[in-house]
């Protein structure tokens, strides 16, 4: 290994602009003659819009209105959803329109009403409070266990009784035949709470229209900027692709939230034309909590069966799945097939069966956030298999290892095949690193002190670098999800690396470059990637599902392939030697076993001169490359948390926390820690200290940092993080991807300790001090609350 | 408008601002340093840290008028010239940052810890960053970054 | 933020002669509270008269039997100041727990106790310790001044120029924070006046009406001053805050288990 190559701890070259204040985030960025756009938004949860008066707003100079009429009259489309799912009778799913701007119902509180335009944020923001809007108010429901109940208030008039879908995957009469011969059933009810996904830099839009061009170029803090071209240009008939640029510079973290094109980016675009001005956006933090995407809200009713031998026989489970007023870009597949997929966990399972029913509530929408639906699947099935193991009275390790899948490839019930990995390796690397075997003696020293100690594991899986764009097609996706790359050798033998995977956090300058100086034997200062513009990278699909590493490296990886074998051809006929000669290494491509070599530089040089090139090759050294995965891929491991309960409050400290995680190749341990870590960070804080709450009426409660928990410094440990890496045998680089893992494996981690040290196992997340010290005065081991 | 007096990184600087412009939006919009950001409403997530007189405040929650006669250091001026500052250097080698949103007020606040306290206990550098949120690294390695500066800005005289 | 004027007072006498002369003018301490009040435009005073620069109000001295702190020192002040760590080291540890560091930096003793928030920190101190607010125009006893959240015996134009507080024989305070905010849910004061043998609880973040004092507590503590004395009473729920964060019975469970806790982490003067 070099000190710059493949598995080197490799200093991120972004670093330099971030930790000097150079960063460029959309807000950095302003125009000449640039105006701001506020919105109004809906401070009523489910209303119809009788009349919007502008007048004293449009008294105000420079100031104009904007509505959600204007914006439909001008063709600008309403907002969809992006993967189709079908009910178990066949019907496609119920999608209710979204306009960017409410035309006659508001559906949530947020939902924009209209936008006001002005040369300054703060007069647009004092012109918005002289908008009135007259509503009539309609009935609300925000809770999704009644939304289908008759009598509720109809939020779609396409979707009767809120219901989306009624989807299921599994052989139902098998896993019912199972559960009726088990030697024990365990059953468990639980809740996964509905989270904000909170990237600490807020939305932000800046739009400019070249009337001579007739071209758009948007700024926009996006994880998927040609995606976001498509969309926009596609479905909301902004422009045609090749009159829309859209550029995501730096981006404060995304989190799933920054994949979804929002109603912003289309009016900043729309006004921007209508108004000929450039036309920016920036969200304060409380439209950040009404309007990105939310995360997770599961009700779960399941039951696993156990044989005498207390092999797990079948796993049933009925859930609904709150996708709040609209249907988000991705929000439906990710209660289905990116979460039912997922419940064989690391068991073999001979059948599982699930029912998901979607269903609207007057809340914000919901979509993938940082696992999206791997998280709600790991919490499921790692808590039912903690319960049962105390209800069998068995060690909950031996339990788990009992029942994993230890052969591979391993065809699940429900739909995925796993290719490889070593779940013992795992669980037993991490029992070992938190000293499991001593935890009786650690809890009696804990108790003299007055305190319950508890220790819970988490064996998780999921499915990551998505996704083979065939299968997706086939379950529903609207598009595929492969990758591409180009790489471009300059005549001085500098590199440019041009990816459509894009960083918000994840170090790809750094890790995209190792692979680049590894392969081509230069020095990583010489490699440049560039991501983010659409008027650079010709298409890509973005970043989330943990696919940058597996599939975005993976593209550049068969670029380089190619890059590669026409760097033998030349050498091999400058040099007089056969291709299968030619080694690319110490910075030359040079003869096997001779002092014959042409250094790097000249060698890209000569492709250029193209003065001796072999006959019929074209001059340059630039090649692209689309990679499509064949499958999945299935970073797995054990998540061992130890906590410390204070009786007294119910305040829970976790003592420790350790991750034996399973990410395949690893390119750069630094940068895949700190993923680890900040995943972590994000499981615990859904563990035992996020959630967005609505009052009856439909108010977000939770709407900002008084009120909604954000883990900060001193609520955390240090992390011990090991890698067991089996290699990916599907894709050229063995990586599996790591940036989801910590927040899908940690929160059943979390509870199954908090549970063990109070003894009850009925708590639900978040586990707030009021709710351990409400558990504990409940009593010794009750069942899961019903 | 009034007009303030005031050092910024270094440099005086007079202006005309508005009595309700907070000092964050004078250095962002008026001075064009957009190193300091601004991530929530309520003056908690503490991206918009800046040093007025050396010590580390939230410029979301000072109007530029209070700044007036004061000198203020903002994430621009830490480094001099090529060489960084040992807490920024600290940061990169240790990863302690990700998408880098936090990263200029989590560094100032870091910086006033250690001339407060030059060798804080893990748990001292936890409780200081309560102003400051991250939603990437789960702070492991900025807790880890600090202790780095720290050890290093106490042997300024080791070599690098 | 709306719009306003602004105005540096350079003394008391100018800051309270611009107070009376301006209809709607607000007066600015640390701005830790009211300057994000103002940002969510849920207020919208004509001017504001900043205090920062009236060096008079920063003075933090002990006065025979008593600590006077000036309404503008900052909780970072008194948290660091070797005469309140020497004389009421409970108020110096209280001081360096608000908030975070930057807030302390500019957050005043004196802005806090005007604002009365429910859940600020300073007012259980002030209460517990029988402390005299010290305005420019009268004095005020902590029993009168505290009058309901938000709401304080001050006058529209009344500014706090000192708080008194009598050095007791003993002062401890403990808290459970509210993890999002990292206001206290529930704090609780312990002191022992040195004058009377006085105990007196009081407690923040917890009551319908703001900070108050906890009769049982202080009845238990009287005849036995321990821990489990404090822990073995019961408060009743009823007048007590709950939200999302802590029900009322939970704040009314931690009440005892928190007074107990400022028992324990408080200390004494040997010198009074």
């Amino acid at each position: 290994m070099s000190d710059t190559g493949i598995g080197a701890r490799v200093e991120r070259k972004e670093d330099k602009r971030f930790i000097t204040g150079k960063g460029r985030y959309t807000n950095d960025f302003r125009m000449e003659g640039m105006h701001h756009a506020f919105f109004i938004r809906s401070d009523i949860a489910h209303a119809r819009i009788k009349d919007i008066d502008k007048s004293a707003a449009e008294a105000m100079d420079a100031v104009t209105v904007l509505d959600g009429r204007q914006l439909a009259s001008d063709g600008v489309g309403n907002l969809i959803c992006g993967w189709m799912i079908h009910s178990k009778d066949g019907a496609p799913m119920n999608m209710g329109a979204w306009p960017a701007l409410a035309t006659d119902t508001v559906r949530y509180v947020g939902d924009a009403v209209a936008v006001v335009i002005a040369p300054t944020r703060a007069r647009a923001k004092a012109a918005a409070e002289l908008v009135t809007v007259d509503y009539e108010e309609l009935p609300i429901v925000v809770d999704a266990a009644s939304t289908m109940e008759a009598g509720q208030p109809q939020i779609h008039d396409n979707a009767p009784n809120n219901l989306i879908f009624d989807w299921e995957i599994g052989d139902a009469a098998a896993v019912d035949a199972s559960l009726a011969g088990a030697a024990h059933v365990t059953t468990l009810e639980l809740t996964n709470n509905r989270l904000v996904p909170n990237a600490i830099e807020p939305r932000a839009a800046l739009a400019s229209y070249d009337a001579a061009e007739e071209r758009f170029t948007l700024y926009t803090t996006s994880q998927n900027p040609h995606v976001a071209r498509l969309v926009l240009s596609a479905f909301y008939q902004i422009a045609p692709e090749h009159k829309l640029r859209v550029i995501a510079p730096d981006v404060g973290g995304g989190f799933g939230s920054k994949i979804y094109i929002y109603p912003e980016e289309i009016v900043c675009l729309w006004a921007a034309k209508r108004m000929g001005v450039p036309v920016k956006w920036a969200a304060e933090r409380v439209e950040s909590f009404l309007t990105d995407a939310h995360g997770r809200d599961h009700i779960t009713k399941a039951r696993i069966a156990f044989d005498a031998d207390n092999k797990i026989t079948a796993f049933k489970v009925d859930t609904i799945a709150n996708l709040g007023a609209y249907m988000s870009l991705f929000s439906s597949c990710v209660p289905t097939y990116l979460y039912a997929t997922l419940l064989s966990g690391q068991y073999n399972i001979p059948a599982i069966h699930c029912n998901v029913k979607a269903v609207y509530t007057n809340t914000t929408p919901v979509d993938a956030y940082r696992g999206a639906g791997r998280p709600e699947a790991t919490y499921l099935v790692e808590r039912i298999v903690e319960t049962a193991a105390r209800e069998l009275g068995v060690d909950p390790a031996d339990l788990r290892r009992k029942n994993f899948i230890q052969e591979f490839p391993h065809q699940t019930p429900v739909i995925m095949n796993y290719d490889i990995g070593d779940y013992n390796a795992t669980l037993d690397a991490a029992l070992k690193a938190a000293d499991y075997a001593n935890i009786g003696q650690r809890k009696a020293e804990a108790a003299v002190r007055g305190k319950l100690r508890g220790i819970g594991i988490s064996c998780y899986i999921e499915a990551c670098g998505i996704a083979p764009s065939q299968a997706v097609g086939s379950l529903g996706a609207g598009v595929g999800l492969w990758e591409s790359a180009e790489v471009r050798v300059n005549p001085a033998g500098t590199i440019e690396v041009l990816t459509g995977s894009h960083s918000h956090g994840q170090g790809h300058e750094t890790t995209f470059a190792q692979l680049v100086a590894d392969r081509l034997s230069v020095p990583i200062e010489n490699v440049q990637i560039i991501h983010g513009d659409t008027d650079k990278v010709q298409f890509g699909m973005g970043t989330y599902g943990s696919r940058s590493g597996a599939v975005g490296m993976s593209a550049i990886a068969k670029a380089l392939d190619k890059i590669e074998a026409k760097a033998r051809k030349i050498a091999a006929h400058q040099l007089e030697a056969a291709e299968s000669d030619i080694v690319i290494e110490e910075g030359a491509v040079r003869v096997k076993g001779t002092d014959k070599q042409l250094l790097w530089h000249e060698l890209s040089l000569s492709a250029y001169t193209a003065h001796n090139l072999p006959p019929d090759m074209e001059p340059g050294l630039k090649e692209g490359a689309f990679y499509d995965p064949v499958n999945f891929t299935f970073p797995a491991g054990t998540y061992v948390c130890e906590v410390e309960v204070d009786p007294e409050t119910g305040e829970t400290e976790i003592v420790q926390f350790v991750a034996a995680d399973d990410f395949g190749t690893i390119i750069n341990p630094n940068i895949v820690e700190g993923q680890v870590h900040g995943g972590l960070a994000q499981g615990l804080g859904q563990a035992m200290l996020e959630r967005a709450v609505y009052d009856e009426s439909g108010q977000l409660l939770s709407a900002s940092y008084m009120d909604y928990t954000m883990p900060r410094a001193d609520d955390l440990p240090f992390f011990q993080v090991s890698h067991h890496p089996t290699p990916c045998p599907n894709n050229p680089l063995g990586m599996k991807g790591c940036g989801e893992a910590g927040a899908i494996g940690a929160p059943p981690a979390v509870i199954n300790a908090i549970t063990d040290a109070i003894a009850n196992n009925a708590l639900e997340m978040p586990a707030t001090p009021e709710a351990v010290w409400r558990a504990l005065q409940a009593g010794a081991f009750k069942q899961a609350a019903q | 408008m009034p007009e303030v007096a005031l050092e910024v990184n270094g440099r005086p600087v007079t202006a005309d601002v508005a009595p309700n412009m907070l000092l964050v939006d004078f250095l962002r919009e008026d001075q064009r340093l957009t190193g300091t950001h601004v991530g929530c409403d309520t003056s908690q997530c503490g991206a918009c840290v800046v040093h007025v007189n050396g010590r580390s405040v939230k410029s979301c929650a000072m109007l530029t008028m209070q700044a007036n006669g004061r000198k203020i250091t903002t994430i621009e001026s830490l480094a001099e010239g090529d060489s960084l500052h040992p807490m920024q250097a600290a940061f990169r080698e240790a990863h302690g940052l990700q998408c880098g949103f936090c990263t200029p007020g989590m560094i100032m606040s870091a910086v006033d810890l250690i001339q407060t306290n030059p060798s804080p206990s893990e748990t001292e550098i936890r409780i200081w960053l309560k102003g400051n949120i991250c939603r990437c690294t789960g702070y492991h390695n900025i807790v880890k970054a600090i202790q780095l500066a720290a050890e290093k800005m106490r042997q300024p005289q080791a070599a690098e | 933020m709306y719009d306003f004027d602004y105005l540096r007072a350079g003394s008391v006498a100018e800051a309270a002669s611009a107070l009376a002369a301006t209809p709607n003018a607000k007066l600015l301490a640390g701005g830790q509270t009211y300057l994000p009040t103002l940002k969510q435009r849920l207020a919208n005073p004509s001017c504001l008269i900043d205090l920062g620069g009236i060096g008079e109000l920063k003075s933090i001295e002990k006065d025979g039997t008593a600590l006077v702190i000036g309404a503008m020192a900052t909780h970072a002040e008194v948290a660091v100041s070797p005469i309140v760590r020497e004389a009421l080291p409970g108020l110096a540890g209280l001081a360096g727990g608000i908030g975070d560091p930057q807030v302390r930096h500019n957050g005043t003793i004196g802005g806090s106790l005007a604002n009365n928030d429910p859940a600020a920190d300073y007012p259980s101190a002030a209460l517990a310790l029988n402390a005299t607010i010290v305005t420019n125009k009268r004095e005020i006893v902590a029993d009168d001044y505290f009058q309901g959240i938000f709401t304080t015996a001050l006058e529209d134009d009344e500014i706090i120029t000192q708080i008194r507080f009598p050095l007791p024989d003993f002062a401890g305070y403990a808290k459970q924070e509210q993890r999002a905010s990292r206001y206290p849910l529930v704090g609780v004061f312990v002191a022992r006046l040195g004058s009377s043998g006085e105990i007196r609880v009081a407690v923040t973040g917890a009551g319908n009406d703001g900070v108050f004092r906890v009769d049982g507590i202080e009845k238990a503590l009287a005849a036995n001053f321990s821990a489990d004395a404090a822990k073995s009473v019961a408060v009743a729920s009823a007048a007590l805050m709950g939200d999302m964060h802590g029900s009322a019975e939970y704040r009314a469970h931690l009440i005892p288990v928190l007074a107990g806790r400022a028992v324990a982490a408080g200390v004494t003067s040997s010198g009074s």
